[in-house]
């Protein structure tokens, strides 16, 4: 019997083609379960016949981490795709792991609500559609405006989730307010689909700004530490404070701002000339005050390039650089852009948070990536943070062990106990997460 | 591991500690140990065999690998303020009580960040923090005296929790002690750490998955401009639109509180605090951010309140003015006693869309089993803290306000709610879990703890009305039971 027929009494399975492929490891088939029954079936099938199984929603991040060991089952999401439930008055809403996060705004906007979410990865390829709910929970998606809102991993409510073994549970709740059981949901947000599979998500709502405006500044190297340092400390209650520097060119200041009517105006004004001071940016001329009352991510791109990802472009999506995740206490911010344009690597994130991502083209030499992961690995270290490289062109990827990919992994051991409790089988992505979990 | 009588247990961890600890941080006299019998749910008490006052982390390590070594069980408690009971202490076990640990060892407001022992007083993080421009945003209306450890263990949350989330939001990394003794830091000093959230996981687990040692929090920019007012309403139907509505209108306040007319009776009685005259309840708002924003903010918040038929609505002019306002709110719990020997302070949650309907019923199981209930909560977020009154001396009376008790988080979980916010389940609501969560619910979170404690030591019986074995195999699929890929069966 093939696994097509075993697998197919429990949802809808197809044969895995060349582009189910999970980072170069070939998959057998793709299964595409209806509801968490129906993936509850085939878990337990997966489980019971030692198949290991990869959750994969648009796939735009399924490289993130290691190649998994093995690919038996592609377990599809997108079956799982519809709103349950938006909650209008209680800025609550509950849909499947395989909704697209594109449709969920367009979905939430006619209330005038959004998931705070920046989507970072809007994938490759033939499939440019953007993450999934589910794939931006796997993998802790939050993008500048975690600022305000804070990251996914706290604006995630409630989960259901099915274990390897079949079982189908729930943490968590509908409303914001909640401590009754351990939170799962924070223990799913960035497993990268190794304990569990999740089915559906609870999300907290934030009503949209009423108007947005940013304000943007070139800065000098050597006045990015007091710029910065001015604008963690800003009474303007920016929603937006990013960083975009590019070896050998001075860095890019974002600074975004969300409210009512008027008041952006009058803040960005205010932060544009502190900006301006003698002891900041110390020109006016670089620093720019952008009006519109809504900006898209396109129009962004088009005033300064660091509102774009870097690997978001349509030259990077096409193509397969190094992506680093890079994290420091925020008066480190400066030190560590400094110690990335050093390696050669574009660095570009929250600087009101202190979680950066550095990249390196696809045809940096496999030593230069290594040399530069190290350089700036040293660097998190020192400053209280870490690096791990999400991604990496194929090359480089081999050159790279679990260790090499996570780098010192804190609580690792406890980790290992907490895998071997949800998925004793190892059927998850066995080899994806840290620890070669 | 096995014993036969629980007190050689601890009689065993006693030996071993008198070896590591000084002698003055082991409590054995029975009178002194009676002291910690219970935590801020006084409904309960334990007497615990042995409480050992630490003084240091390794001394915590100590004194959990001790009892990891002799099968005794053991609880955490900083300050012992929770109204969970989520501090009882067992009968056969340890209490480690963590308030000596009280060093502020660092505050750098450069990086938004405050390293503190588990003792350190939730208030006294933000004072410190204060002259930097921050504070520690999570509220709790214990904060002059509740600790750090205890927010950890209970994920405290707070007036202010509407806009700045809770204690989880605000912790980026915790050095604990696991079951098992050892040492092990959670997380990093910046966000998003490698691995599993175990940080996120630790943190609201009601001292279940070990005992934090340390903890480095966040701070948050103290807002230029802090508005605060005050709205008489004829009932907490007009007070709970009046809430929607400004949610409706973009608006995240710092905080929206309701107190209905038996808490505001209550509030008067006791401290004075000069709310509107037989209001059928009071509802306070608090903006802060720019002073630009906020300004805006607090007209529309004015032109709702008058919309929805405000009797009165004033705006604190300054802090004393603001303290004023709070007064009455924070003292709410404690001035019931002015009107009710006894009470039960509840911890329920609702979708704030539910707030009127649920109210509603509240008042309608209160007038038939005549049992009278005030009401304070958290309107912005749906957090509802009823509390039943009784008095003791009557027959049957705590048994019935008990029981309406129960039956208001029988009417939370109905509406899609929680059976708490904020307090935790700890050893009160542990039999309430089964309401609001299948079997299967409790038994998967449960594999956590059987990671963290697979013995099972850590504050035993809190949460969970059912243990779960983990020394069973868990849930394995038994592969005699399905077909096999190259058998002949099909599913």
């Amino acid at each position: 019997m093939s696994l097509e027929e075993v697998l197919g009494a429990t949802c809808a399975v197809r044969p895995a083609g060349e582009e189910d492929e999970v980072d170069g490891v070939p998959a057998g088939v793709v299964a595409r379960p209806a509801s968490a029954q129906e993936t509850s079936e085939l878990m337990r099938a997966c489980s019971a016949h030692g198949l290991a199984v990869v959750v994969r929603g648009h796939g735009s991040k399924l490289e993130w981490g290691r190649p998994p060991e093995r690919v038996d089952v592609v377990l599809e999401t997108g079956g799982m795709a519809g709103l349950v439930e938006h909650a209008r008055g209680d800025l609550v809403a509950t849909a499947g792991a395989g909704m697209p996060l594109t449709r969920l705004r367009h979905l939430l906007a006619d209330a005038g609500h959004e998931l705070v979410v920046d989507d970072l990865a809007v994938g490759r390829g033939a499939d440019a559609a953007g993450s999934t709910l589910g794939g931006a929970v796997a993998t802790n998606l939050s993008g500048p405006r975690r600022l305000r809102a804070g990251p996914l991993r706290d604006l995630v409510l409630g989960v259901r989730l099915v274990l390897a073994d079949g079982t189908v549970a729930r943490a968590g709740g509908k409303v914001v307010k909640n401590v009754a059981g351990y939170d799962l949901g924070k223990l799913m947000t960035g497993s990268f689909g190794t304990l569990a599979v999740v089915t559906e998500v609870t999300v907290r709502l934030h009503p949209e700004p009423q108007e947005v405006r940013q304000v943007h500044a070139l800065v000098p190297r050597e006045r990015l530490a007091p710029v910065l340092a001015h604008l963690v400390r800003t009474q303007t209650a920016p929603h937006v404070l990013d960083v975009h520097a590019v070896p050998g060119a001075d860095a890019q200041v974002s600074v975004g701002l969300g409210g009512s009517p008027g008041s952006t105006r009058r803040r960005a004004a205010r932060l544009a000339a502190e900006l301006s001071s003698p002891g900041l940016v110390g020109s006016a001329e670089a620093v720019v005050a952008v009006d519109p009352e809504r900006v898209t991510v396109e129009e962004i791109t088009h005033v300064v390039p660091s509102a774009a990802e870097p690997w978001s472009t349509a030259e990077e999506v096409a193509r397969r650089p190094t992506l680093l995740r890079v994290t420091t206490r925020l008066s480190g911010t400066a030190e560590l852009v400094q110690v990335a344009n050093d390696h050669g690597l574009t660095i570009t994130g929250s600087a009101g948070v202190g979680v950066l991502r550095a990249t390196l083209p696809e045809e940096a030499q496999v030593e230069t990536v290594l040399g530069a992961v190290m350089a700036v690995r040293a660097a998190t270290t020192r400053l209280g943070g870490s690096t791990v490289a999400l991604d990496a062109p194929p090359a480089v990827k081999a050159s790279l062990d679990a260790e090499g990919t996570w780098g010192p992994v804190p609580g690792l051991e406890l980790m290992r106990r907490v895998k071997a409790q949800f998925d004793p089988g190892r059927t998850l992505a066995p080899g994806r997460f840290v620890g070669g979990l | 591991m096995t014993q036969t009588d629980p007190r050689a247990g601890v009689g065993a961890v006693l030996r071993d500690l008198r070896e590591r600890l000084p002698e003055h941080g082991l409590v054995t006299d029975p009178a002194q140990r009676e002291t910690y019998a219970c935590d801020g749910l006084a409904a309960y008490r334990v007497r615990p065999a042995l409480v050992v006052l630490v003084e240091s982390a390794d001394q915590v390590a100590e004194v959990v690998r001790a009892c990891s070594r002799h099968d005794v069980p053991f609880v955490a408690r900083g300050s012992g303020t929770g109204l969970s009971g989520g501090a009882l202490p067992h009968a056969d076990g340890v209490l480690v009580v963590t308030s000596r640990l009280r060093t502020l060892h660092e505050v750098r407001p450069e990086d938004q960040r405050a390293v503190v022992d588990p003792g350190v007083v939730n208030l006294a993080v933000s004072r410190a923090a204060e002259p930097g421009g921050y504070y520690f945003a999570p509220d709790p209306s214990s904060q002059q005296i509740c600790s750090v450890g205890g927010n950890v263990a209970e994920n405290s949350g707070g007036a202010h929790c509407l806009k700045y989330g809770f204690t989880a939001g605000h912790v980026l990394s915790l050095e604990v002690v696991t079951p098992d003794g050892a040492q092990v830091t959670l997380g990093t000093e910046a966000p998003d750490a490698p691995g599993y959230d175990l940080l996120g996981a630790f943190v609201g687990s009601e001292g279940t998955l070990g005992v934090a040692t340390r903890a480095t929090l966040r701070l948050t920019r103290l807002p230029e401009d802090v508005r605060t007012c005050l709205a008489g309403f004829g009932s907490t139907d007009e007070a709970g639109a009046v809430t929607s509505a400004i949610i409706a209108a973009g608006i995240v306040p710092a905080a929206i509180e309701i107190m209905d007319a038996l808490a505001v009776e209550a509030a008067e009685a006791a401290v004075s605090c000069g709310y509107p005259e037989g209001a059928g309840a009071v509802l306070v708002v608090e903006l802060d951010g720019p002073a630009v924003e906020v300004e805006q903010e607090l007209d529309r918040v004015r032109r709702l309140c008058a919309e929805h038929g405000a009797v009165e609505f004033r705006t604190a002019a300054d802090a004393a003015e603001r303290a004023e306002i709070w007064k009455g709110r924070k003292s709410a719990f404690a001035a019931v006693g002015r009107i009710s020997p006894d009470y039960i302070v509840q911890d329920g949650v609702v979708p704030r869309t539910s707030l009127p309907e649920v109210l509603r019923e509240m008042g309608r199981i209160s007038a038939e089993r005549g049992v009278r209930v005030a009401n304070v909560f958290h309107a912005g977020d749906g957090n509802l803290h009823p509390l039943v009154l009784f008095d003791a001396a009557q027959e049957g009376a705590t048994e019935r306000a008990e029981e309406v008790s129960g039956m208001i988080l029988d009417l939370c979980v109905a509406h899609g709610g929680s059976i708490t916010g904020e307090h935790g389940v700890g050893a009160d609501k542990a039999r309430y879990m089964p309401r609001m969560f299948e079997p299967a619910d409790l038994d998967t979170m449960q594999l956590l703890r059987c990671a963290f404690d697979p013995a099972g030591l850590a504050n035993p019986g809190k949460i969970y009305p059912t243990p779960r074995m983990c020394g069973e195999r868990p849930r394995v699929v038994h592969a005699a039971d399905e077909p096999s890929v190259d058998g002949a069966e099909v599913f």
